[in-house]
């Protein structure tokens, strides 16, 4: 594979130089994208919660609040809630309901409906459901706690959260508003439109779906009476192109306006060609490296301070990751609430070195086992470099992603190498798995907790400071919060964020506006234009 | 599993030649038999097919609970999911539904794509159909004479031709010939329409009758969405029809050696007969029936084996849909293309037969 990698890239890079101009054009007013998109299994926004399906739903449907598609970094903004307000003890909220606001079936998008849809994902209980049952919402509370009238919907929440945790998670897509009319008259059942949904829309969004083949296409086409104004572009064809030479070839040819799985060789390639631009986004990935505490040598907290000196940040991002990451060191990807711009380690294999020496750690040896793609087994064997070099061997067995993902649900990964990708837009949802860890016994069964996972014992202040901001209502207040727990985790965790997730799509030179959803959120098609 | 499985099976009877009474019950008897014994060992073939393909992906080391729910999924959502999907039970139990079921004509739900397993492959099987039988065409039109005309000039020019043809055929890898056939024809020349079936504009453009986009196109009568899928498919369909004629003409080079050698052709040349009467009329003629087999399986394997060049092209057919669902752990789907396959398998293989008593006047 790395051979035919390798020589794709010579032959493309041969062809750029006899490669003509363009001459192929998609029309003024549809946005035709090419990328993977095998992974959507439904589209059911209370199920749905593959990065694929994400992105159509974040389209099709609306939630009482949105993201600016101009303007990610203003957070949650009114959306089908026109305005909210918190109870004084801060356990409920009240929305307003925006008026004159219809479904794509022609049906009023009452307050009726927003209570319904989150009411009918908690009783779904599927993967997603976590993040609105944290606020103590169960199937059978769900009826009383979720209530409505004519024009306003309030939750009652178990405790007095923030109010940035709660509406940031009003953002996620399993708080999409669906038509709950249409929905129950196509439901099959107790399956509350489950199997209907999976392949059908009943949003209020910009766009309306217009079909899915799986592993083959996503047709949108425009939501003409949209509240906020139909979308210039009034097709928009998502198509399942996996390689990413493929796309690249469609890309300057003009065939498609967008192309979002570019590898790093072809990405340095679009961006020299002619008509034809990148432009890159962070995204919310964090690519980390887990220190099992079970491992002796590994737990011992001179050898997690000399790992931190042992990855060659720039090295890596430069040669093995090319541009698809950036270095990032603490847990919350920048782009979040109380992200932390602070990078405090540099490779240094001499103070690594003297770390371990001052320790009195002379040697030691770990098996680790890495996920067979290229990315981490290239960043592995640096590593497995650079701790040779300190004196301790590492050893590195190539496995299977779910291989991988099995073992280090059982606790049995030493050296973990892998990205973790945020569930929602709120601080909590990496602080709750990085640096929350109340029961690190083996019958805990934590599986979702990556503390948990590398047996982490967090200590109990820094598990009662994550709590404790998930319920601070003053913002800048909670994002410092957030920042003090990261520089904790920095100076002593054994969980070691290493680097951010970048997008580089390849855009036509007219495209306009495209927004791939940033750290927090999915791809939003509405504000994208083409200019001439 | 090959032609002469199906021979050994259905009990192709040459008459014995004291068989002379022409007693029709009997006859009628023999037939029945003659059909009870194919559809008996269809039946056999089938379940034998049907439990190896269960057992792999039951034994495989993949969960596919966490494909359906995530790896954010908790203990409870996860034991939810993997009642649901039947695992908890016994594996003979679990195939025994699994048949039952299908037998219902009811192939489940595939957990890679949420829908149906039947209204998958109906939607993928027609693309790959499509591409095996252009390609197929492409390997017969040129393979053929390509063997026969290397066989009559034995070392000469074009027989060298062919063998290189073959050899490289045989030898490169589909994935690179593909990415150099999009880079030379569609990225530098333009001659060629470029990944996908059809120019994203045509996307839903025409209806769906048959699913084979060609016919689909002629049968709407949309001229320039047939031109433009005709653009599509040519390339990749090529490829497969290299990768065909290189197996097609040296089974055939090979075949018309063995009859040129023989002796009625040496009587044919004696009595004075053209060498193209020769060739194409008596030699030819003997080898149509193993070129008959070797067209069928040619056929078959491009169904199954086209995997690489459906991802390179972005073809969303049979290959790619059973692959994913294979890295999914996704077993329904696995089964239910692995059915489709193995019928194509059987019914090629009876079509063969077929034609051999067409084909072969003492067989009638």
């Amino acid at each position: 594979m790395n051979m035919q990698t390798n020589l794709r890239a010579l032959l493309l890079a041969s062809a750029v130089a006899f490669a003509p101009a363009a001459y192929a054009e998609t029309p003024a007013d549809a946005l035709v994208v090419a990328g993977s998109i095998n992974d959507i299994i439904t589209l059911d926004p209370a199920q749905a919660f593959e990065f694929s399906g994400n992105d159509v739903n974040q389209n099709t449907y609306d939630r009482l609040v949105d993201f600016d598609p101009a303007d990610l970094d203003a957070g949650f903004q009114p959306s089908l809630a026109e305005s909210w307000e918190a109870s004084e003890d801060g356990t409920s909220i009240t929305f307003t309901m925006r008026e004159g606001v219809t479904f794509h079936s022609g049906n009023p998008v009452r307050a009726e409906d927003a209570a319904w849809s989150l009411q009918r994902a908690v009783k779904l209980d599927k993967t997603p459901a976590f993040i609105l049952t944290q606020f103590g919402f169960t199937p059978d509370n769900v009826d009383e706690m979720i209530t409505f009238d004519d024009t306003t919907l309030t939750l009652q929440l178990d405790a007095p959260y923030a109010q940035s945790f709660v509406l940031n998670c009003l953002t996620a897509n399993i708080a999409s508003v669906v038509d709950k009319e249409l929905v129950m008259q196509n439901a099959e059942g107790d399956d509350l439109g489950n199997t209907w949904l999976a392949t059908n829309d009943a949003g209020s969004g910009p766009y309306v779906l217009a079909g899915w083949r799986a592993n083959e296409v996503v047709q949108l086409t425009a939501y003409e009476d949209y509240f906020q104004g139909a979308p210039a572009m009034k097709r928009v064809i998502v198509q399942n192109v996996e390689e990413s030479s493929a796309q690249r070839l469609q890309l300057e040819r003009g065939d498609i306006d967008v192309a979002r799985d570019l590898s790093p060789t072809d990405a340095d390639a679009v961006a020299e060609a002619e008509g034809v631009k990148i432009e890159e986004q962070p995204r919310g990935r964090i690519l980390y490296m887990g220190l099992n505490q079970k491992d002796e040598l590994l737990s011992n907290p001179a050898v997690i301070e000399a790992m931190k000196y042992l990855v060659d940040y720039e090295g890596i991002t430069s040669s093995i990751l090319k541009g698809e990451f950036v270095t990032h060191q603490s847990f919350l990807p920048k782009g979040y609430l109380g992200a932390l711009d602070e990078t405090p380690w540099t490779y240094d294999v001499e103070k690594a070195k003297q770390i371990l020496a001052d320790a009195g750690i002379e040697g030691g040896e770990v098996t680790t086992i890495v996920r067979d793609l290229r990315e981490y087994t290239d960043v592995a064997q640096a590593l497995q470099g650079s701790m040779a070099e300190a004196g301790l061997t590492l050893n590195i067995e190539q496995m299977t992603g779910a291989q991988v993902l099995d073992a280090y649900r059982a606790r049995e990964v030493p050296i973990f190498l892998g990205e973790w990708g945020p569930d929602y837009s709120d601080p909590n949802t990496n602080a709750a798995t990085f640096a929350y860890n109340p029961d690190n016994s083996d019958e805990a069964n934590a599986t979702g907790l990556l503390a948990w996972r590398n047996a982490y014992e967090v200590p109990a202040e820094m598990n009662e400071a994550t709590l404790a901001a998930t319920q601070e209502q003053d913002s800048d207040v909670r994002a410092q919060m957030y920042q003090d727990i990261q520089r904790q985790y920095q100076a002593e965790a054994p969980i070691i964020p290493l680097f951010q997730r970048i997008e580089r799509a390849g855009l036509r030179e007219n495209v306009n506006g495209w927004q791939s959803g940033g750290a927090v959120t999915s791809v939003i098609y509405r504000g994208v234009t083409k200019g001439e | 599993m090959s032609a002469s499985d199906i021979d050994a099976a259905g009990g192709r009877e040459t008459p014995s030649p004291g068989d002379q009474r022409p007693a029709a019950p009997s006859a009628t008897r023999r037939r029945a038999k003659r059909i009870g014994g194919v559809i008996l060992s269809l039946a056999l073939t089938m379940l034998g097919l049907m439990l190896v393909t269960f057992i792999i992906g039951r034994v495989m080391p993949i969960d596919p609970v966490l494909k359906v729910v995530g790896e954010r999924a908790t203990q409870a959502q996860y034991d939810a999911a993997y009642q649901a999907m039947g695992l908890d039970d016994p594996l003979i139990v679990q195939f025994l539904n699994y048949i039952r079921d299908v037998i219902e004509g009811d192939f489940g739900r595939s957990i890679s794509t949420g829908q149906l397993v039947l209204n998958d492959i109906k939607r993928v099987f027609p693309a790959t159909v499509e591409l095996a039988t252009l390609g197929t065409l492409i390997g017969v039109f040129v393979g053929v004479p390509l063997g026969v005309i290397a066989a009559a000039n034995r070392g000469g020019i074009i027989d060298q031709v062919a063998r290189v043809l073959a050899i490289v055929g045989y030898s490169v890898p589909i994935f690179w010939l593909g990415l150099m056939g999009l880079l030379i024809f569609y990225g530098i020349l333009g001659w060629v329409g470029g990944p996908g079936r059809q120019d994203i504009i045509y996307t839903g453009m025409v209806p769906t009758v048959t699913g084979l986009l060609l016919v689909d196109c002629l049968i709407a009568g949309d001229w320039g969405a047939f031109k433009d899928a005709f653009s599509h498919i040519i390339l990749p369909a090529s490829l497969l029809g290299y990768f065909s004629l290189a197996y097609i003409s040296r089974m055939t080079r090979s075949f018309m050696l063995e009859q040129l050698s023989a002796e009625y052709v040496t009587t044919a040349r004696v009595k004075g007969l053209s060498e193209r009467a020769v060739i194409w009329g008596h030699a030819f003629r003997n080898i149509a029936i193993p070129l008959v087999t070797v067209i069928a399986l040619s056929f078959g394997s491009l169904l199954e084996g086209s995997v690489l060049t459906e991802i390179i092209f972005s073809w969303p057919g049979l290959g790619q849909y059973v692959t994913n669902a294979l890295l999914a752990g996704d077993m329904n789907a696995v089964l239910g293309g692995t059915i489709v396959i193995g019928t194509c398998f059987v019914a090629l293989n009876l079509l063969s037969d077929l034609l051999y008593r067409v084909l072969d006047p003492r067989s009638s």
